[in-house]
C-alpha cells in the first residue's frame, strides 16, 4: 500500500494525486536527488543507499548505456566510452574545453556545440547528461511511488544562456518537466537560510568538480536576494586531480601514457585527493601496462603547495563580485562551503583566511545544493506551507547586449539585474534609405563583439525608407525567471515587429532536439503508453471489484432504476477495460465513479450506524454533532 | 476508542515536528472519496477542534475528529520503509477492502 507523508494542515492531497516534486543537483562529478517529506528535505539515496550518483555515463557497443557507479568502475577499462564531466561540455564548443589533450574522448565539431563518438554512436552533451537525470528520475519516482510532477534543476550561476538552454534540453530528454533552473548557490543559501533563519549578507563559496561558483547573497525577511555572482566554469576540483596528476608525471618521470594508464592514474590522483582530506601523507601506487610500478607518497604540504595557484584562482573572482555587490570582506557575515571540493583543508583555510572567519560548513556541503533545490520544487509544484512565503529574487550572471556598428557591444541588460526583467533601448538606421536591420545578440563583459559570446541574430524587415537617423526602432529584451531571453524590434514608426526567443545558441535548433527527442524516445514512449494503458487497465479492474462487492453487500440500499444505472456502467468499463484507448477506459472509470459517488455515500451512512449500534453515549465521547448526523441519515 | 503510534512512527512525527518548528500534533483522520470510500488525512495541526478526540502515544499528541474516529479505531500509525520508498502507514483493523495502493479504502 502506498506509503503516506505528513500534510500541512488541511492541505491533504486527494489518492493518487500527490505533487510529488524533486530537486536534482545535476553536478560535474556527482549527481543527487532530493525530495521534501513530511516537511524535511531529504536526499534520496540509490538501492545501497549511495546518496551521490557519479556524473558518468558509459556507452556499451549494443546501443545501451550505463550511467553512475556501474559506468564509474568500467571507466579506467573503457575510457573512450565512459564520458566523465560532461557538464564541462553543456553548450560549449571544442575549443572552450582545457586540458583536451589529456581527455580520451574523440571530439567532432559540430555548429556550437562538440560532439563525442562513442562506440554507440555520436553523441552530444546533452543526451549523456539526459542519461544521468533520467536515472535519477528512475530513482526519485521508485522512492516517492508515482510519477514526478517536476524538478528544480541547479546550474552554476555562471551558466551563460547556451549552457542553461542545454540543461533545459537534457531535462526534456530525460522526460523531467523542469519547474525552474536555479543557481547553485542561491540554492546553497535556501537550504542554510531556511534551516538557519540567518538574515545578513552571505558569501556562497562552491567549488564543485568541475566549476567554481562565489556568490554574494543578502538574506533578509525570507527574501533571498543574488547581489553579485562571479566565477569560472572551467575551474574545480577536477583540476586538483589534475594538478596531482601532473605531479605524478613529474615525479615519475614517467614516459607519455596510454589513455588507461592516464585515465588509472587521474583515478588514483583523486583517491589521494580525498584521503588527504583527513591524514597528513597519501600513499599513490600504481602499476602501469608497460609493467612499470609508480609508488609515491603526498603530503599536505606538497599538494597545498601545487594547489596554490588554484586557491589564488578561485579567490580573483571572489574579490570582483564582492566589488560588483558595493562590500568588502568586513560586510559578509557569513561564508557557505558548498561543493566536495571545500573538504579540502587548504580550500577551507584559504577561504578562512580571506574573509577572516571560519567559514559556514555545518550542512554536508555535497548535499545542500539538492537539499535547497528539493525546497523550491516542493514549493513551486504547490505544496506551499504557511510561513514558506519566500520570494526568490535571482540575477544574470553576465550582461546582455546588441552588436552595434564597428563591432561594439551596446548593453541593454546589464550584468547582475534581477530577474525577470525586461530592458528596452532606442535605435536608429545608419544609411539613408535604410529598410532592414540585423540584430546579433551577444552576452559578455567586453566591449567587442567578437570578445563576447554570440547568442543569436535576426532581421527587422520593412522599416520604412526614412534619412538616416530617422527611424525610430526600440529593442526590448525580457529575461524570464530561468534566465532565458526572448529578444523583439519594433520600429515605432510603422510598427513592423520582429522577434526571437534566444534558444540553443549551441546550433541545436527545434528541429533538432525534436529529432534527438524522438530518436532517444521512440520506444521509451512506446513502453510508457503502454504502461499508462496497463495501470489504467488495473485500476479499472480494481474498481469493477469494489462496485461489485458492493453491491453485493448493500445493493438494497438502491432503487431498480440506480441500480441498473450502475450495472451499465460496471458494463461499459469492462467493455473499455477490454480496448486499446486509454482515453476511453478513463472516462469510462470517471462515468461509473459519478454513478456511485450517492451508493457510496449510503453505504457510509449504514456503516457509521453500524459503527455505532450497541455503544453507548459515553463510549462515543459524547460528541453531539456526530451523533446528529448519524440520525440524521 | 484509541488511535495509536508505533515507536518508529513516532519518533519520526517527533522529528518532522521539531523540524517544523511549530504545531501541537497530529491529525488523523479519513474523508470520502472516489471509488473505494474514504482516503486518510495525516496532517500536521496547529489547533485543535471543537469535536476533536485526542489521545497521546509516545509522547505524541493525536487529533481525531469525531466523525473520523469510528473507522480509526485500534488504528496504529506505523512508519515503514518499502524499497526505496518509505513513509507512514495506517494499521487500520476497519478495512475490509482497500485499493490496490491503500490509498483509498472501505469499512
Amino acid at each position: 500500500m502506498a506509503l503516506l507523508q505528513i500534510a500541512e494542515p488541511g492541505e491533504s492531497a486527494a489518492p493518487h494525486r500527490h505533487r510529488l516534486a524533486v530537486g536534482i543537483d545535476l553536478g560535474t562529478t556527482n549527481s543527487l536527488v532530493a525530495t521534501v517529506r513530511s516537511g524535511l528535505a531529504v536526499v534520496l539515496n540509490d538501492e545501497l543507499g549511495r546518496p551521490l550518483l557519479p556524473s558518468v555515463v558509459r556507452y556499451l557497443p549494443d546501443g545501451s548505456c550505463a550511467a553512475g557507479y556501474e559506468a564509474q568502475a568500467q571507466q579506467a577499462i573503457d575510457p573512450r566510452n565512459t564520458i566523465v564531466s560532461v557538464k564541462r561540455f553543456m553548450g560549449r564548443g571544442i575549443k572552450d574545453v582545457p586540458y583536451r589533450e589529456d581527455l580520451p574522448y574523440r571530439f567532432d565539431e559540430a555548429p556550437g556545440m562538440l560532439r563525442l563518438q562513442t562506440v554507440a554512436g555520436v553523441k552530444s552533451p546533452v543526451e549523456i547528461s539526459a542519461e544521468i537525470l533520467r536515472t535519477l528520475r528512475l530513482r526519485a519516482e521508485s522512492a516517492l511511488g508515482g510519477t514526478l510532477v517536476g524538478a528544480v534543476i541547479t546550474v552554476p550561476a555562471y551558466f551563460d544562456d547556451a549552457q542553461r538552454q542545454a540543461t533545459k534540453d537534457a531535462a526534456k530528454l530525460a522526460g523531467l518537466p523542469v519547474l525552474r533552473l536555479l543557481n547553485e548557490p542561491t540554492a546553497a543559501a535556501i537550504a542554510y537560510g531556511l534551516d538557519n533563519g540567518a538574515e545578513g549578507v552571505y558569501a556562497v563559496y562552491d567549488l564543485g568538480g568541475g566549476t567554481f561558483d562565489i556568490s554574494i547573497l543578502r538574506l533578509a525577511r525570507g527574501v533571498f536576494e543574488v547581489l553579485a555572482t562571479g566565477g569560472d566554469s572551467a575551474l574545480g576540483g577536477d583540476d586538483f586531480d589534475q594538478r596531482i596528476f601532473c605531479w605524478i608525471l613529474e615525479s615519475a618521470q614517467l614516459a607519455p601514457l596510454s589513455v588507461e594508464d592516464a585515465r588509472m592514474l587521474l583515478t588514483r590522483a583523486r583517491e589521494a585527493k580525498e584521503y588527504l582530506s583527513f591524514h597528513g601523507v597519501a600513499p599513490i601506487s600504481a602499476r602501469l601496462t608497460s609493467g612499470e610500478i609508480v609508488d609515491l607518497r603526498l603530503t599536505t604540504e606538497t599538494f597545498s603547495e601545487i594547489t596554490r595557484t588554484l586557491l589564488a584562482k578561485t579567490l580573483q573572482p571572489v574579490k570582483k563580485a564582492l566589488r560588483d555587490a558595493g562590500l568588502t570582506v568586513g560586510d559578509i557575515k557569513g561564508v557557505v562551503m558548498v561543493g566536495g571540493a571545500t573538504r579540502m583543508p587548504q580550500v577551507q583555510r584559504a577561504v578562512g583566511d580571506f574573509f577572516r572567519q571560519e567559514p559556514l560548513n555545518n550542512l554536508d556541503p555535497e548535499k545542500v545544493v539538492a537539499l535547497g533545490a528539493a525546497m523550491q520544487a516542493n514549493l513551486l509544484a504547490g505544496n506551499r506551507s504557511t510561513g514558506d512565503d519566500w520570494l526568490l529574487l535571482d540575477v544574470i550572471p553576465l550582461s546582455l547586449g546588441l552588436e552595434t556598428m564597428g563591432g561594439l557591444v551596446e548593453k541593454i541588460v546589464p550584468r547582475n539585474s534581477t530577474i525577470p526583467t525586461a530592458r528596452a533601448q532606442e535605435f536608429t538606421t545608419f544609411r539613408d534609405g535604410q529598410t532592414a536591420l540585423a540584430l546579433h545578440i551577444v552576452q559578455g563583459e567586453r566591449e567587442l563583439v567578437g570578445d563576447c559570446r554570440s547568442l543569436a541574430r535576426f532581421e527587422l524587415r520593412g522599416i520604412p525608407p526614412l534619412v538616416a537617423g530617422a527611424a525610430r526602432i526600440r529593442v526590448t529584451f525580457q529575461v524570464d525567471a530561468d534566465g532565458l531571453l526572448a529578444v523583439s524590434a519594433r520600429e515605432l514608426g510603422s510598427g513592423v515587429e520582429t522577434g526571437v526567443v534566444v534558444k540553443p545558441s549551441y546550433g541545436l535548433s527545434d528541429d533538432e532536439i525534436a529529432a534527438m527527442l524522438k530518436d532517444s524516445l521512440a520506444h521509451v514512449k512506446d513502453d510508457a503508453q503502454l504502461r499508462a494503458l496497463q495501470e489504467a487497465r488495473v485500476e479499472a479492474e480494481r474498481l469493477i471489484e469494489a462496485v461489485r462487492s458492493a453491491l453485493a453487500a448493500d445493493g438494497d440500499l438502491l432503487a431498480a432504476d440506480e441500480r441498473s444505472r450502475i450495472e451499465r456502467g460496471l458494463l461499459g468499463l469492462h467493455n473499455a477495460a477490454a480496448g486499446e484507448n486509454r482515453r476511453q477506459l478513463v472516462v469510462a472509470m470517471d462515468d461509473l465513479e459519478a454513478e456511485t459517488k450517492e451508493f457510496a455515500a449510503r453505504r457510509m451512512d449504514r456503516s457509521i450506524r453500524r459503527a455505532f449500534a450497541g455503544r453507548n453515549i459515553s463510549e462515543l465521547a459524547g460528541d453531539l454533532s456526530l451523533a446528529k448526523s448519524g440520525e440524521g441519515a | 476508542m484509541a488511535v495509536t503510534l508505533s515507536e518508529r512512527a513516532a519518533s519520526h512525527v517527533a522529528k518532522y515536528m521539531k523540524k517544523r518548528g511549530k504545531g501541537i500534533g497530529l491529525r488523523l483522520g479519513v474523508r470520502t472519496s472516489g471509488c473505494s470510500g474514504m482516503a486518510y488525512k495525516l496532517e500536521f495541526a496547529d489547533a485543535a477542534q471543537p469535536d476533536d478526540i485526542e489521545f497521546e502515544s509516545h509522547g505524541v499528541r493525536l487529533l481525531v475528529d469525531a466523525k473520523s474516529l469510528p473507522y480509526l479505531d485500534g488504528t496504529e500509525l506505523d512508519y515503514t520503509r518499502e524499497g526505496l520508498n518509505e513513509g507512514f502507514r495506517f494499521n487500520n483493523p476497519n478495512v475490509k477492502d482497500a485499493c490496490g495502493c491503500g490509498e483509498s479504502f472501505n469499512v
